[in-house]
């Protein structure tokens, strides 16, 4: 090999230090010679190409005619199977429609019509006299105005410009209601009975087996007037693990019962379902955000973006064996917001 | 190995892998779908039971511990049910080949026969989820309200883990809930009865025996009828939409670009 | 215009003519005629991608107006009667229950939703190539600065139009992606509960977000979109299109095909090519299966729940995010004189600062650029990404920031195909969320430079054929073959930012910033490949007799092949 074969860094000093200035460049060659094409020199390549093009543009009204066909002959009968025919026929047809009358289109241009490039100059964007005409014009219509002499016209104006907009934000007050306190309280309640989602049918507590999961609502919600509002705060996950495993905090040690815990599924990040229960591992996971709670730690978060335990449901049992709210949550549900405190 | 790995992040991989899951899933399931489930066994004769227990000793007892009461390796089997063995036998998930996260389905190592036995001698040993009776299991005569009924409970009980076409998802530190495509009717009523691994127990007060058959009725119609789309890219949702658009849809257009700007010969 | 004149003594001969005639004399269209009649358009397949975009956009004004004659966006409940069974008499809101209509009932309904959709995806995309294509070519340089802002904004804005259309179905999935940005609004501080509120119409999800997005969706932002379109399609006018260096291609020139015919044909042509193949994908392969996802409902959720692929990148940076640096949290309990506030920034941190970062970036970095180069001057030329090595690093440091955010949406994905953990695969793109862009730069601007070496030796002593020869001598050497003018040209036709010294303003005085442009000058531009020189190629021809001895040589040596 001849040493110049190299392109390493230092084989032809290539790499040169900056500031070293510019030497002269190369000459300018100009456009290639324009090199004919095969439909310009062979009339029978000529032929062959409008014969090309006019298929394609048959294969287009082919494709027409199966959307047509496909429309008005292939019945929906309230199967998948029909819908997934017609669909695809009037797909295919319309296709065909489309990418016939495309391509040829182009194979049209690029055999048949002029291939010359040409060359065409630029112009100076703006003419160096157009802008001082303009500026002219803009400084005489800024000095006939006065604005510059009158402050005060110029300072109220301002004023009542800055002013002037501002009922157009007011005006969308009325989107929604204040806050108020609705984030922090849901249905939960004193004696509200924890009942099955979706049905809404109460849950006694010898129903909740070691390793169950229960996917909870309370009792009236699918009655209540603002229901999704309201379901949207109160879904709860109701599991039952051996009541060694859980590691109740001071305070809440009567929060469960038998094993049996309750905890809010809206995830504390921003309030998606957590009701990935892993009944080994005691961990739920969050499948938008990945957060992962560690319920015998009390749903403290373990992992992911999630900052905040997920909030518990204080639960017992009533005279009928049923499982019941002991109050609302202590903390409001769901996302941290501002005020929240 | 390493030819294999450095293939998949291949950009047609993706493409490749979608392609093949829906050959492997349409042509499992015409398999799947002829091959009618298992009759209902309730109870067991007294040599099935013993004849369970010799496979019991020779399999299992490694890990499960003699008569089943558990050891470091593997948990106490009493009182699990003639449900929880059939499943986790009858899908190949035990014996366990290697420890890992969560064990994998694999081809069953038992007979059917084998499989019937090994469900009687656990279920002897205490009370437990039984294998299911067909009844529960036939969900061709359920009216469309109870399909839907099924879809329901399905969304709310098991989607966010299974997804919401039953694709599968993942779970924490490589474990992950499987697809449900070309899984018996059985083993589908097993697994929501037991709770295998960290899938947790869906007990017959929690989800009735009828609506587990809805549940099971709502999986087969929406794996039978297919996507009216066309291809369903796994279902995987926007995940494989934007990769096809990346690769197919701006791959198609880019190859179209290049013909329309070169020269013609 | 000057049409009554024209009227007076013009007579129009031919069929053609009187046709012009009449418009011509009304509106005045001879002088756009003339403009644009043999305008010229340069030719490369790159050039494309905004046509792509053009071309999809109006794809989704045509499939979108056909969809808003049957949804109806309402939030109202229903039960579904229509022909999907597992469906069958569940509760659903109107909008939802229409969307399964437009789905199953309506001919040719599904195809169109198909269409649609597939089309937003493919807008995005176009729109995103398109930019990088601007970027990594250098097209965003002066005059064409505003045209690149244009072009940043209407990317926001496909972004909203997507946006606001995925959540019209009203379906799980969307709505649980809705959830999200409440979630996250929910966390801006002050205001955010408010706003909250305000969009929702109350508590979420109200009743009330459909049909406000709806008109979004369908109004306003496609009106903006609209007015953006135009005006930057006026700017690609005023400047004329940019173009390669090459033979004959100058920085005072356009070369290409005329409108009319050839490039007309062509454009118009891709249009029908573009939404053939859209058409194709939405007859073949399903998007956004809705009836899939069931209606919404805040108690369930979809494994694999995602937003589509051009929001991924937000969603990543959520997921990325750690809500506790060890014992550290990101969530604060502010105490003020009225009382605790909260502070969530594991939400407000991710969703605003990488697109912060990227938003900004991608909008100043014409005036970076011309602050760094000091390079005012106009510029019609394109750079091959190649011989920009500082940019081309910077954008690809920027793109590997982008995907490793978009990697990150679809973690649990990645985890179940690839049979890896989830939670490893979260550590590891934390990794790369700071490393990555980092490598990406370095190993960019090597290859960059390595490219131009190439390029360099390729001028300086021709192609390498592959033939081995042996000299009389013995010695064996690989015979170049010489590179004809235009080849050349093409190879040594470029400028090579250089780095430009701090320079002293008018009282002698070296301000800060200027050291530090100097820096940053330094930094980008101290590794410099230059162009070839004729007298370098002069001085390699002189070294390299032994080429032309070879090729003497050619045909008597011993030739070996590869």
């Amino acid at each position: 090999m001849s040493d110049h074969s190299n392109g390493g860094p230092h084989a032809s000093g290539t790499v040169t230090t900056a500031g070293q200035g510019e030497a002269e460049k190369f000459r300018d060659p100009g456009l290639p010679p324009h090199r004919p094409r095969l439909a310009d020199v062979d009339p029978r390549a000529e032929k062959r190409a409008e014969r090309q093009v006019a298929i394609l543009f048959v294969v287009s009204i082919i494709g027409t005619l199966a959307f047509f066909y496909a429309y008005f002959f292939i019945e929906l009968d309230q199967t998948i199977g029909t819908l997934r025919l017609q669909n695809l026929v009037l797909g295919l047809g319309t296709a065909f429609a489309m990418l016939g009358i495309g391509v040829g289109i182009v194979h049209w241009a690029k055999t048949l019509m002029p291939d010359h490039e040409v060359a065409e100059s630029r112009h100076e964007i703006r003419s160096e006299s157009d802008r001082q005409d303009a500026e002219k014009i803009v400084g005489d219509i800024i000095e006939e105005t006065g604005i510059k002499r009158r402050p005060l016209i110029r300072n109220s104006l301002i004023g009542a410009m800055l002013l002037a907009p501002l009922p157009a934000i007011a005006i969308f007050r009325d989107l929604g209601p204040l806050p108020g306190d609705t984030l922090r309280h849901t249905m939960w309640d004193t004696d509200v009975r924890l009942t099955r989602d979706p049905d809404g049918t109460p849950i006694k507590a010898s129903d909740v087996t070691i390793g169950s999961a229960f996917h909870v609502i309370p009792e009236g919600l699918n009655e209540a007037e603002h229901k999704l509002e309201e379901k949207a705060k109160a879904v709860v996950l109701l599991m039952r693990l051996n009541p060694e495993e859980l590691n109740p905090s001071e305070g809440r040690e009567d929060w469960g019962y038998n094993g049996i815990v309750a905890y809010s599924k809206i995830c504390t990040h921003v309030g998606c379902p957590v009701a990935l229960y892993e009944q080994q591992t005691h961990h739920l996971l969050c499948p938008c955000h990945q957060s992962t709670f560690d319920l015998t730690q009390e749903c403290k978060v373990i992992f992911g973006p999630a900052v905040r335990p997920l909030p518990q449901l204080p639960i017992t049992v009533n005279d009928e064996g049923y499982l019941v709210a002991r109050s609302d949550f202590h903390e409001p549900v769901g996302p941290s917001f501002w005020e929240r405190g | 190995m390493k030819a294999l790995s450095q293939r998949r992040r291949h950009p047609m991989a993706a493409i490749a892998l979608l392609l093949l899951g829906l050959l492997v899933t349409g042509g499992l399931y015409a398999v799947a779908s002829t091959a009618n489930e298992a009759k209902a066994e309730t109870t067991y004769s007294a040599s099935d039971i013993a004849e369970g227990e010799k496979l019991f000793v020779a399999n299992c007892a490694t890990c499960h511990g003699m008569g089943a009461s558990g050891t470091d390796d593997g948990p106490s089997l009493v009182g699990v049910g003639a449900a929880s063995v059939d499943f986790q036998v009858g899908t190949g998930r035990m014996p366990l080949q290697m420890s890992g996260p969560q064990a994998m389905e694999k081809p069953n190592q038992f007979t059917e026969e084998q499989t019937a036995q090994l469900s009687a001698y656990v279920a002897s040993l205490g009370a437990g989820p039984g294998i299911p009776d067909e009844e529960y299991l036939e969900h061709e005569g359920l009216e469309a309200e109870e399909i839907a009924e099924g879809g329901e409970i399905f969304r709310v009980n098991c989607a966010m883990c299974h997804n919401a076409a039953a694709a599968g998802g993942a779970l924490t530190r490589g474990k992950f809930a499987p697809g449900l495509a070309d899984v018996s009717e059985k083993h589908i009523y097993e697994a929501m009865a037991t709770g295998p691994q960290n899938m947790p127990v869906f007990n017959d007060a929690n989800i009735t025996p009828e609506d587990k058959k809805k549940v099971i009725g709502f999986l087969k119609t929406i794996e039978s009828q297919g996507s009216p789309g066309g291809a369903d890219l796994g279902s995987l949702g926007p995940v494989s939409e934007g990769l096809f658009i990346w690769v197919a849809g701006l791959g198609a257009v880019i190859g179209f670009t290049v013909w329309l700007t070169s020269r013609s010969s | 215009m000057s049409s009554t004149s024209t009227t007076a003594t013009y007579q129009p001969a031919t069929k053609v003519g009187r046709i012009t005639d009449f418009v011509d004399s009304r509106v005045g269209g001879s002088s756009m005629v003339k403009e644009f009649g043999r305008k010229i358009f340069p030719d490369h397949w790159t050039f494309m991608f905004g046509e792509v975009a053009l071309y999809s956009f109006v794809i989704l004004l045509l499939s979108g107006t056909f969809l808003t004659f049957f949804f109806d966006p309402s939030m109202a409940e229903t039960h579904y009667d229509g022909s999907y069974v597992p469906l069958k008499g569940v509760e659903m809101s109107v909008a939802y229950a229409s969307s399964l209509d437009i789905s199953f009932d309506i001919r040719g309904g599904l195809f169109m939703r198909q269409v649609h959709h597939w089309s937003a995806l493919l807008f995005v995309a176009a729109v995103s190539v398109h930019m990088l294509r601007v970027f990594f070519t250098g097209a965003f340089r002066r005059p064409r600065e505003l045209n690149w802002v244009v072009g940043g904004v209407l990317l926001i804005l496909a972004m909203a139009a997507g946006f606001t259309g995925y959540s019209l179905p009203d379906d799980l999935l969307s709505g649980n992606g809705l959830r999200i940005i409440d979630g996250v609004i929910k966390s801006v501080p002050v205001v955010g509960t408010y706003i909250s509120f305000f969009l929702f119409g109350g508590e979420f999800p109200g009743t009330d977000i459909i049909g406000r997005l709806y008109v979004l969706h369908i109004l306003l932002i496609p009106a903006i979109i609209l007015l953006m379109i135009a005006i930057h399609l006026f700017m690609v006018v005023v400047h004329k299109h940019t173009q390669y260096p090459g033979p004959g291609r100058t920085n005072d020139n356009v070369v290409g095909f005329p409108v009319g015919p050839v490039y007309a044909a062509k454009a118009g042509g891709f249009f029908f090519i573009v939404f053939g193949i859209i058409a194709f994908i939405s007859a073949a392969f399903t998007i956004n299966p809705i009836w899939n996802y069931g209606p919404y409902d805040p108690s369930p959720v979809s494994a694999g729940t995602q937003p589509d692929w051009y929001i991924g990148w937000v969603d990543g940076a959520l997921r990325l995010m750690p809500g506790w640096l060890g014992s550290f949290p990101f969530e604060w309990e502010i105490p003020f004189p009225w009382g605790t506030n909260t502070l969530s920034l594991n939400v407000l941190l991710p969703a605003l600062v990488p697109a912060g970062i990227v938003f900004t970036l991608l909008f100043t970095w014409p005036w970076i650029e011309r602050w760094i180069t000091k390079d005012n001057r106009e510029h019609h030329l394109l750079d091959r990404p190649r011989n920009a090595p500082g940019r081309t690093a910077v954008g690809v440091a920027g793109v590997v920031f982008y995907c490793v955010m978009w990697a990150a949406a679809s973690s649990d994905l990645i985890a179940t195909h690839f049979s890896v953990s989830l939670n490893d695969v979260t550590y590891w793109l934390r990794v790369l969320f700071f490393l990555g862009p980092v490598l990406g730069f370095i190993i960019t601007r090597r290859i960059a430079l390595a490219l131009q070496r190439k390029d360099r030796e390729i001028a300086l002593h021709g192609r390498e054929t592959g033939r081995i020869v042996r000299l009389p001598h013995g010695e064996y050497i690989e015979v170049h073959e010489p590179l004809d003018d235009y080849k050349l040209y093409k190879l040594v036709s470029y400028d090579a930012p250089m780095t430009v010294p701090a320079e002293a303003d008018r009282n002698g005085h070296i301000s800060k910033s200027e050291k530090r442009r100097a820096m940053i000058s330094r930094f980008l531009f101290e590794d410099r490949v230059a162009p070839v020189t004729p007298a370098e190629l002069e001085e390699a021809h002189s070294h390299g007799h032994q080429d032309q001895l070879a090729t003497d040589a050619d045909n008597a040596a011993v030739v070996e092949k590869h």
